[in-house]
């Protein structure tokens, strides 16, 4: 396969605002290339600079340093209105002076498009987000579902290289939101447009994008598909942000042959030591026996059984402090000696004949390829 | 609906109260209205029905003269006030705050704060020296005085209006390839509208009503309307006045009548 080709890139950009004492560091040393016809999530906690990153794009702000390539071409000095970028805001901005159809029109008119082209591009654009009927609304009169359709076509109607969607769903209610995440899917096959999408909803950002990156304090963690991040998180901290996760401490006891490593763990095993696989592209160059390490395992990974139970995969013990009933799954919360919950989920189709009794001693068990090692 | 939440009508009194400041606010008025339809020459002793007095005033050059030159100096001073008082209140919105900004605001609603009559002989001191030197004594001294008290009055609503909009409407126009110009006249200018008529009406009843400063500042034969009235004041009393008091009056409600429709039409 080709390598894809590069539509925006972000290149060893900081962002400092404010100065001395009080100034702020909302990015620091980025770099990231979005591939084109991608789309592309920031993702990450209120903070972590996804915003300015994205605004930086934009071109509403500007970095300290670094710089910012659309195509090749260093865009970091032009004002936004030179730049064939467009945005979809997270309220959506809509000028209230105007009906529907005129706010679609605004970046066609201000391209200086012919007359036909512009009245042609509106009418494909009410198609796209299903608008139509309420073109000659002012957008006062229209629903915020329908406000956020009509942001949409208004951001896509001049083509834009590259489109910004800075938190556009979550002023929406739960249902409509689902609906519109099916919605811009649509739109970014039907339109080929590069999409960039904030959120701080790792769910959103799980189901939508081809490829995600996680950011926390002015940094990017970890960029990779939805598959990546979830199954393969570099750090502890993308582990814990993307879906729910336990973490086990404890330290490097023998380095087996191949990518296989025993380990003592600090709870639950009571001295005994167990075998885990490791990913050594996410390891440190040399690993030594008595260096310390975090593995986690997904709950969905784990399974809980009566005491006495044998098995060749890596045991751990506890107390099941909790059984906790959610319809498609039950949560076993099991603690360990070291009083750390270690939350196992076991989706109720599958469940098996043992009879598992609260405060009693728990083996829990979880395959060696599905503990993930993480470094300190 | 509970009686938890506070609600003034409920306290004792409250209608009284409403009904005296109405009395007091409004008895006057209506009183100086009647009597300019008094067929007598008392302002306070009724004698019949009559528009005698509406025919005096407005056979009177002096008053037409006095009004004409009223209502040019309000139009002239409301219009360069309301062109100020627009670029200052986007100055000093439309930008990041910085250390300053707040005694700027200061400075442009200064003049609302120095009593008149200290503006009033500050001008009058500064003209008259300007008069020595150039020898010119026009309408120019006036109007420019009637601009700056003005700029503060139109300023305040402009400003409120602006700094309830949205500024990202004006972000949202740039990323659609408006230059700064063009988001000025298409988003900011339009969603402006009716703070700046509110200024500029505001600044033009401000101007037609000045005394004060208008006393000190005009040369001879530069009555306006309010000086002229307060001219006739002094000498015989008559009906004439209450007459031309109550056009004055039924100009203004028409004024801010017409502006509240044309701007509940628009949103």
């Amino acid at each position: 396969m080709q390598s894809p080709s590069i539509a925006v890139e972000a290149k060893n950009i900081t962002k400092v605002f404010g100065h001395g004492k009080q100034h702020f560091r909302a990015l620091n040393d980025v770099s990231v290339s979005i591939r084109e016809n991608e789309f592309f999530t920031l993702l990450g906690p209120s903070g972590c600079g996804k915003t300015t990153l994205l605004r930086m794009f934009a071109g509403f702000e500007h970095p300290t340093q670094g710089a910012i390539l659309l195509h090749g071409k260093d865009i970091a000095h032009l004002p936004p209105f030179q730049r064939p970028i467009n945005t979809v805001f997270q309220n959506y901005a809509l000028f209230p002076h105007m009906t529907v159809a005129k706010n679609i029109a605004f970046g066609l008119e201000m391209l200086g498009k012919p007359k036909a082209e512009i009245e042609e591009t509106v009418d494909r654009m009410l198609d796209l987000v299903q608008m139509q009927a309420m073109r000659d609304r002012v957008t006062s009169q229209i629903s915020g579902g329908q406000q956020q359709r009509v942001a949409l076509a208004r951001a896509l109607a001049p083509s834009p290289k590259v489109l910004l969607l800075d938190e556009p769903l979550s002023a929406l209610d739960y249902k409509l939101r689902k609906e519109m995440q099916i919605e811009l899917k649509r739109l970014q096959h039907e339109t080929g447009i590069t999409f960039i999408f904030v959120t701080h909803d790792q769910e959103e950002a799980l189901t939508m994008s081809d490829r995600i990156a996680v950011m926390s304090g002015g940094r990017i963690l970890q960029v990779g598909s939805p598959h990546d991040i979830y199954e393969r998180p570099a750090e502890r901290f993308v582990a814990d942000f993307i879906g729910e996760t336990n973490f086990l401490e404890g330290k490097v006891s023998v380095l087996e042959e191949g990518d296989r490593l025993s380990v003592t763990l600090d709870a639950g095993t009571e001295g005994k030591q167990i075998q885990v696989a490791f990913d050594p592209q996410n390891s440190p160059e040399t690993v030594q026996a008595g260096q310390r390490i975090t593995l986690t395992v997904r709950p969905e990974h784990a399974q809980v059984f009566p005491i006495g139970s044998t098995s060749d995969d890596p045991i751990i013990s506890g107390k099941l402090e909790n059984i906790v009933y959610f319809g498609t799954d039950t949560h076993y919360h099991v603690k360990l000696s070291d009083n750390s919950i270690f939350i196992v989920r076991q989706q109720n189709s599958q469940i098996r004949g043992d009879v598992l009794v609260q405060n009693e001693m728990v083996n829990i068990h979880f395959s060696m390829d599905s503990a993930r090692t993480l470094w300190d | 609906m509970g009686s938890r939440h506070f609600n003034v009508r409920t306290l004792p009194g409250f209608g009284f109260i409403a009904l005296l400041t109405f009395f007091l606010l409004y008895l006057p008025i209506c009183m100086l209205v009647f009597y300019a339809f008094n067929s007598g020459d008392s302002i306070v002793q009724w004698e019949g029905f009559s528009l005698r007095w509406f025919e005096v005033a407005l056979k009177n050059d002096a008053v037409q003269e006095a009004a004409g030159r009223s209502i040019l100096i309000a139009v002239i001073a409301a219009t360069v006030a309301t062109i100020c008082a627009t670029m200052a209140a986007l100055a000093t919105t439309r930008v990041k705050p910085y250390p300053g900004l707040v005694f700027k605001y200061a400075v442009i609603n200064q003049p609302l704060m120095v009593p008149e009559i200290v503006t009033a002989v500050a001008l009058l001191i500064v003209f008259s020296k300007i008069k020595v030197w150039t020898g010119y004594s026009g309408l120019t001294y006036l109007i420019l005085a009637h601009t700056a008290f003005c700029i503060p009055f139109a300023y305040l609503p402009i400003r409120a209006r602006l700094e309830s909009m949205d500024s990202g409407l004006e972000v949202a126009a740039g990323d659609l390839y408006a230059t700064p110009w063009k988001t000025f006249r298409l988003i900011t200018l339009p969603l402006l509208r009716p703070g700046i008529i509110a200024g500029f009406m505001l600044a033009f009843v401000i101007s037609l009503d000045d005394v004060v400063i208008t006393e000190f500042v005009k040369s001879g034969g530069q009555e306006t309307l309010p000086t002229y009235m307060l001219g006739q004041l002094r000498r015989s009393i008559t009906p004439e006045v209450n007459a031309i008091a109550t056009v004055f009056l039924a100009f203004s409600v028409l004024l801010v009548t017409a502006f509240f429709f044309s701007s509940r039409k628009k949103t």
